[in-house]
This record gives C-alpha cells, sequence and structure tokens, in this order.
C-alpha cells in the first residue's frame, strides 16, 4: 500500500506536482496516467525518497521510505533503466544492491534468470541493448520480493517483443497479489494492463478510478451514418430535434441516441441508408478530453459561469461549439509530442 | 540499515569498475618511478651543491618527489568513487537502496578510504626503499629518526588527498567540475602560491602545502613554517573534515 497525501513539487517556478492525494493498493495494477511533464516521474522520485517534497507526504505500507528496514524487501522501483555503472556487469550492480538490504547471493542468480539474462551476467552493462538494460532494472527491482513494484513508463523505447514481455510480467506480479504501481503517458498501454487509474495533468490529481469505470465515464459513444439522400436524411433528423454532426467524407454522427431510433426513423421515410454503426470513442480520446478538460478549466477560472465545454481535441472535429475559443496550452500539444 | 551491509555493498562496488584499478594504479607507479628518477639525479646533483644546500638534504624527502604527480592520480580516484555515482545515474537507484544518506555517504567514503590508505602506505614505502637504494652514500635508514614517521605519513598524506577530492566530488557531482578545480588547485595554485614570496604565508595553509610536511625528516636551514609535521597534517585533516562535511551536508539536503 502506496499513500499519496498532499504531495507537492515546486522546482523554481514549476509547480510539477500539486497536492496529490490518492492510495495505491495491493493485489491489482494500478496505471499512472499522465502526458509528458505532468509530473509523473516527480511523483515516483518523491515516492522512493530520492526528491524532497515542498509539502505533503508519502507513506509505504504506513511508513516514511528512510524508514524502512532494507527497502527493496518492501518496494522494488524501476524509475530509469540507465541508472547504472555501465562499466559494472550485470552480476555486480546486482550483487551490490543485494549486499546493501541483505539479500543471499543467490537470489541474483534467481533474478538473472527470471528476467532472462543469465547468459550475459558477467558482462559489462554498457553493452546492453535498452531492453536488456530494462530487463535488468527489472532484475533489480525485483531483487528483495517486494510486495510492491513501481515501474516508470516501463515500455517506452521497447521492440514489440520487450513490451510483451512486460505486460505480462506486470500482469504476472499483480496475479500473485504484488501491488503494482506503473505509469505511462499511453492510455493504450493503460487500457492492456491497468486495473485501477490514477490520472494527472500538470501535475493535478484528474482521476482515481476504477478501469472499467473510466471506460464507462469517459468515453463518448455515438451512432455513425452515411447515406447517398445526406440532404433528406439532415432535414427528417433535424425536424425530429436529433442534433447531428457532419464529419468529413459525407459522414454524420449523432450523440446520444440508440440507432435502433435513428434506423426506424429513416425508413418511415424511405431513406437508405449505408452504415449505421453504434461507435464508441477510443480511451485515447477520453483521456485526452478529460486532460484537455483540466487545461480548460485552468484558463477558465475567472470565467463566467456558462462558459462553453471545450472542443473535443484529435484530428476528428467535436461538435460545434458555441461561445468565445479560449486560447492557452492545449494539453494534447504536450501529448503529441511524446 | 545495518552498517556492515552497505560497507559490503561499497566494496563490490569499488572492486567492480575499471577505474579502482588504473587510478590506483598509476599513483603508485607514477609515485615510485618519479621518485626513483629524481633520487637518482639528486644523488649526481648532490656534489655541486652549495654547503648550505647539503644541510638541507632531505633524502627521505627526495625520495618522495614523485608523490606531487602521483596525487593527481589519487585526486582522480577520489573524484570518480563518488561523482561515478552522478554521471551513470546510479545514485539514484543506490539511494533507493540505502536511503539513510550518511549511511550511504560514510559508508562509501571508508572503503575508499581504507582502499587508499592501503595503497598509499605500499605506495610509500616501496618509494622511500627504492629511492634511497639510488641515493647511494647519502641515503637514510627507515630507523633513524624521523624516518618511519615520514613514510607512514607519506600513506596518509596520499589518503587524505584522496578523502578531500571525495568530499569536493560530493558538494560538486559532476567528475568534470570536480577534476577541473581539483587538478589546478593541487599542480599550480598550490605550487604558485608556496613560491611567490608575498603569498607564501596562505600557501602554507593550504592541505597539499600543510600536509607534506609529515614526510619531511630534514628541517629546511631557513624554514619559517609555523608547525611541526604532525601541525601540518592537523591543518590537512581540517581541510578534509570540512570537505566531507560539505558533501554531506549538501547530499542530505539536495534531491538525488
Ligand atoms: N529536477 C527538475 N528540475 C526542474 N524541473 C523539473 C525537474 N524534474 C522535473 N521537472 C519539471 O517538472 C515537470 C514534471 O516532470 P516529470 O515528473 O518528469 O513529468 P512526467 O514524468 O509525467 O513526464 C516537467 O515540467 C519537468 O520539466
Ligand atoms: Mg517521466
Amino acid at each position: 500500500m502506496i499513500e499519496v497525501e498532499g504531495l507537492t513539487k515546486r522546482y523554481g517556478e514549476k509547480m510539477a506536482v500539486n497536492q496529490l492525494t490518492f492510495a495505491v493498493r495491493p493485489g491489482i495494477v494500478t496505471g499512472f496516467l499522465g502526458p509528458n511533464g505532468a509530473g509523473k516521474s516527480t511523483t515516483m522520485r518523491m515516492m522512493l525518497g530520492l526528491d524532497r517534497p515542498t509539502a505533503g507526504d508519502v507513506r509505504i505500507d504506513g511508513q516514511h521510505y528512510d524508514r524502512l528496514k532494507d527497502p527493496l524487501t518492501y518496494i522494488g522501483a524501476l524509475l530509469d533503466a540507465k541508472a547504472m555503472h555501465g562499466g559494472r556487469s550485470a552480476f555486480n550492480h546486482l550483487l551490490c544492491l543485494a549486499q546493501s538490504n541483505g539479500i543471499p547471493r543467490g537470489r541474483v542468480h534467481e533474478v538473472l534468470d527470471t528476467v532472462g539474462l543469465t547468459a550475459v551476467a558477467k558482462k559489462k552493462a554498457k553493452g546492453f541493448s535498452l531492453g536488456m538494460g530494462q530487463r535488468l532494472g527489472i532484475a533489480g527491482a525485483l531483487l528483495g520480493d517486494p510486495r510492491i513494484l513501481m515501474f516508470d513508463e516501463p515500455v517506452n523505447g521497447l521492440d514489440p517483443e520487450g513490451i510483451h514481455w512486460i505486460r505480462n510480467l506486470m500482469k504476472s506480479l499483480a496475479a500473485q497479489g504484488r501491488t503494482v504501481f506503473v505509469s505511462s503517458h499511453l492510455m493504450s498501454e493503460m487500457a492492456l494492463t491497468a486495473d485501477h487509474l490514477v490520472v494527472i495533468g500538470q501535475g493535478r490529481l484528474l482521476a482515481d478510478t476504477s478501469m472499467a469505470d473510466f471506460i464507462r465515464e469517459n468515453s463518448r459513444s455515438y451512432v455513425r451514418i452515411r447515406s447517398p439522400q445526406r440532404e433528406l436524411l439532415l432535414d427528417v433528423l433535424h425536424r425530429a430535434g436529433i442534433v447531428v454532426v457532419e464529419t468529413g467524407g459525407g459522414t454524420l454522427e449523432v450523440d446520444g441516441h440508440r440507432p435502433e431510433d435513428i434506423g426506424e426513423l429513416a425508413a418511415q421515410h424511405r431513406i437508405v441508408l449505408h452504415e449505421l454503426s453504434p461507435q464508441q470513442a477510443s480511451l485515447e480520446e477520453a483521456f485526452m478530453q478529460l486532460t484537455a478538460e483540466s487545461v480548460e478549466y485552468h484558463a477558465h477560472s475567472g470565467a463566467p459561469l456558462g462558459a462553453a465545454p471545450p472542443p473535443l481535441p484529435g484530428d476528428r472535429p467535436g461538435p460545434p461549439t458555441p461561445g468565445p475559443q479560449v486560447p492557452g496550452p492545449q494539453w494534447g500539444d504536450d501529448w503529441k509530442k511524446g | 540499515m545495518a552498517a556492515t551491509q552497505v560497507l559490503r555493498s561499497e566494496w563490490t562496488k569499488i572492486r567492480s569498475v575499471a577505474s579502482t584499478l588504473w587510478t590506483l594504479s598509476l599513483a603508485a607507479v607514477v609515485t615510485v618511478v618519479l621518485g626513483v628518477l629524481i633520487s637518482l639525479l639528486s644523488k649526481n646533483e648532490f656534489d655541486k651543491m652549495s654547503a648550505k644546500d647539503r644541510l638541507s638534504f632531505d633524502p627521505t624527502y627526495i625520495s618522495f618527489a614523485g608523490m606531487s604527480l602521483g596525487q593527481l592520480a589519487m585526486i582522480v580516484f577520489g573524484v570518480l568513487v563518488v561523482s561515478n555515482e552522478y554521471s551513470t545515474g546510479m545514485i539514484r537507484t543506490s539511494l533507493s537502496a540505502v536511503p539513510q544518506r550518511g549511511t550511504f555517504l560514510f559508508s562509501k567514503m571508508a572503503v575508499a578510504t581504507g582502499l587508499a590508505f592501503l595503497v598509499g602506505l605500499v605506495t610509500s614505502f616501496v618509494a622511500f626503499f627504492l629511492g634511497q637504494a639510488m641515493l647511494g652514500s647519502h641515503k637514510a635508514a627507515i630507523g633513524d629518526p624521523g624516518v618511519l614517521r615520514a613514510v607512514i605519513g607519506g600513506g596518509l598524506y596520499m589518503t587524505l588527498i584522496a578523502v578531500f577530492s571525495m568530499g569536493v566530488a560530493t558538494m560538486l557531482r559532476s567528475p568534470m567540475l570536480s577534476l577541473g578545480i581539483l587538478m589546478p588547485f593541487f599542480f599550480l595554485i598550490s605550487a604558485i602560491l608556496g613560491n611567490v614570496s608575498a603569498t607564501k604565508k596562505i600557501g602554507q595553509f593550504l592541505p597539499d602545502q600543510a600536509g607534506s610536511k609529515i614526510m619531511q625528516v630534514v628541517t629546511p636551514i631557513d624554514d619559517d613554517v609555523p608547525y611541526g609535521p604532525w601541525g601540518g597534517l592537523g591543518i590537512m585533516v581540517l581541510w578534509v573534515v570540512v570537505a566531507v562535511i560539505g558533501g554531506y551536508v549538501l547530499l542530505k539536503r539536495r534531491d538525488a
């Protein structure tokens, strides 16, 4: 169990982490999601006592990190796969970590085996590929057989095989009843591995929810329609009081109505449909919408009540929004860079 | 966290990187070889010396002449032991494993200091005996008054140079910055301050000049240094303590 309370970190003028409060519960994979620069790595560094919080507190199983006796046996972390001396062999790298926490030497061989590095145990880490370095870092995290594991963007830069291996590893660790806390800037990655989600944007907590609830609450479902009698259909839908969004290529989209209703309405007016399909906005879009709202809310603060809802980011134009467009930092800018 | 665990871990760290071997062996080889050459030259020069210079002739001190260069390798050793952690990013892994930063730093320094003392002491004895062998009839014996103190002092001097470098590197973190300050400081600035009469008084209190007094057996004729061999070493120890405390305070406060 990791408990974060009012955690805040300021670097000079920059608020990297702002009043975060959440808990990471045992036995599940908790995804820590946020665009690049949201403050995920900073939060994780504070969890390990590496960076000192400006305010707030982190407790691991009820204790401060530096109060843990042999911390590697409580919590294993992979923050940065390159955080090791390249001139040291994989074996010696793990051995010095093991010795510092009173972990027997035999365990080093075990974890090398687990991550598949036994054959290169005597080789210097600087000759390792990114994937091998990542595996060595993970071996270090597993060394103390800890109940809690923490990974910062573990699949970044890995090849498909490496990504697959890490996903399975995280799932099997959670299945053994361990607490797994993993960060990513990609919703799609979280959707595949996480049971619970903590979403942050610009250092603030945006959501702390189960994956299922997050999907239900945040994804927009709509109906996509194509028809050769487009003008007639628009007319009919309009008269029925149904709001239609025209997207490119002659496609129409309708929010908040079942495909059955629209199909029957079209049939009544003998309109030919080439497509009538229920759609679910992707999780990536839901995530972007959530974080975009936080940016918008931020930019709107002080604006009169009843200001326009934010436009939906992404390539697909959202529903027309009346009211002024507020300029300001767009969350998506950051995200696209990542 | 048991300190013995951390000491064992730091020993594994130090013995498993190449820089330990090459810096320490360079320090030993340079000190001995240069000491032998200068001893040989001094023997040949002796007959041409003035009476005053002959009275100040210190065969023990001459055999340690190579230390002025050999200490630079000791500085590199001390700097790399600490700043390797920062330049590789290992520091975050290390402090995750040992979050008590004092335990981490002092275990690391204890292991590196022990190793530096061992190498320094052996180097000092070898430099002395080989140097004396070159000096022929002008040589000193290990049993002469003050000689054993000077030879052991040579080992202490090399050790303290390494510890001072560790303290400075802990403060500065970057190996390039640490070496860029320490190398010119010991190789140029100290020598310049010590040789210009106006600054000589200040130069006497720099760590290397004060510390090297321990290796002197014969006091030069017109010597006006206000401290003896142990007083000089004490001044050097003060410098080292300040550097180590400075490093500890910064490490304790800083984000890793
Ligand atoms: N040591 C630091 N000094 C100054 N700014 C920092 C430091 N570390 C992180 N930041 C800033 O804090 C913000 C959050 O960074 P980070 O925690 O790395 O985000 P994430 O891991 O979510 O991408 C960024 O704007 C980053 O530039
Ligand atoms: Mg990050």
